[in-house]
């Protein structure tokens, strides 16, 4: 709040001049993930999250936030809460079953003789 | 630039560059200096943005959000570098830099309008304020485009993008506030009818803006007034909101001699600068 609030606001203001807010109630704007690509022709890259009441002003808050040195040419925003993400306490199953299996790498496999333009 | 290529950094995400625009530091050491004429009309598009800027700066911390306080600091810190060219281009006529005007000059030294002045109040009042502003600023750097003074032009240049971005925050604002709750609706209009009786004193033809604009050098301002009021009263109408009828206040001629903020703000930006002239940090 700030101090001239008052002047608009003292109908409201409470005996002590106080006004009391809850943080608990209180509704805060719901939280987005910018995405930002440098140039073109690459992709866009996560760049990190604000709060935004919608998606146009958090594109007007990302360009803000995140390209004021002249870091992109486009961005994209994206309510956190459409993410579904992989979970980071069972990445053992989700990622490192992957660890061993050379033979899904093409340097596993030596080249046979003859087969040419390899 | 050269220093462009060591400023820019490969391995982030987001890259970040200077870009090329002119900055007040590569106008200051320009040769061509302002006529006494020019300048002091510089000087009166430059108060306009120092004093806005100064006013904005007071959100910073004190906005409803985070994210809208950076949105507020970067309209400031843009409104401030159109302050330093048109400073610096004006000191050019007197040998003085951009900080010597800013900071050694007096109240009644200062050519601001006393909308830009004028007390924030609540978040309403300054979208309210940044409306007719922004629109005000766009039409008048549209047209100082095509000055024949080629660094008012180049300024304007500079500048019109910047405003084009601050329209279109106080206008995404406007509709919110105003098609939002009942609350925000009531103080979008109040903040509105607040500020609306400082709206003529932007179009006032003072001198020497008037016989520079017949030189094709400045904007005339009350060629402006039509356009820019035609704009303002269509987004409030789509805005829900209803076009303030408010009387012009008394004393608009940019003189300050009517001003009841100025000093305080003056009083507040410059006190470091005259406690120890000539600190640098």
């Amino acid at each position: 709040m700030t101090q001239n609030d008052t002047t608009t606001e003292s109908e409201q203001v409470p005996a002590g001049g106080v006004i009391a807010t809850d943080p608990a109630t209180e509704s805060i704007w719901p939280l987005w993930e910018i995405f930002v690509r440098s140039s073109r022709g690459l992709s866009h890259v996560h760049a990190g999250s604000l709060h935004a009441p919608d998606g146009t002003m958090a594109l007007r808050n990302a360009r803000d936030l995140y390209t004021r040195r002249n870091e992109g040419t486009s961005i994209w925003v994206v309510p956190s809460e459409g993410i579904t993400a992989s979970d980071p306490d069972s990445k053992g199953g989700f990622f490192e079953s992957a660890q061993g299996k050379n033979y899904r790498h093409a340097t596993y496999y030596t080249q046979s003789e003859g087969v040419k333009h390899l | 630039m050269s220093d462009t290529v060591g400023f820019t950094s490969q391995d982030s995400a987001t890259r970040i560059s200077m870009g090329n625009a002119i900055t007040a530091e590569e106008l200051a050491s320009r040769e061509d200096r302002a006529s006494e004429e020019v300048a002091r009309y510089a000087l009166i598009l430059g108060d306009d943005s120092l004093m806005l800027a100064q006013r904005l700066g007071h959100w910073i911390s004190r906005a409803p959000e985070l994210e809208e306080d950076v949105a507020l600091a970067n309209i400031a810190l843009d409104l401030l570098g159109h302050a330093r060219f048109l400073l610096t281009y004006a000191g050019s006529a007197w040998d003085k830099t951009e900080d010597d005007l800013a900071y050694f000059r007096d109240e009644e030294e200062f050519r601001s309008a006393r909308l830009v002045e004028h007390e924030n109040g609540d978040f309403g009042q300054t979208i309210a304020r940044q409306l007719i502003f922004s629109f005000y600023a766009y039409a008048l750097y549209s047209r100082l485009l095509a000055s024949t003074d080629e660094t008012l032009s180049a300024i304007a240049d500079k500048a019109l993008k910047e405003v084009d971005y601050h329209r279109d925050h106080a206008a995404q604002w406007l509709m919110r506030l105003g098609g939002g709750t009942e609350e925000s609706h009531r103080r979008m209009q109040t903040g509105l009818d607040t500020v609306w009786t400082y709206i003529e004193e932007l179009f006032i033809d003072v001198e020497p803006t008037t016989q520079l604009a017949e030189a094709g050098v400045a904007v005339l301002p009350s060629a402006l007034r039509d356009e820019v009021l035609t704009q303002l009263s269509t987004i409030i109408e789509e805005a829900g909101l209803r076009v303030p009828q408010a009387k012009g206040a008394f004393g608009a001629d940019r003189s300050g001699r009517y001003s009841e903020h100025r000093g305080f703000i003056l009083a507040e930006m410059q006190v470091l600068a005259r406690e120890h002239p000539g600190a640098t940090w």
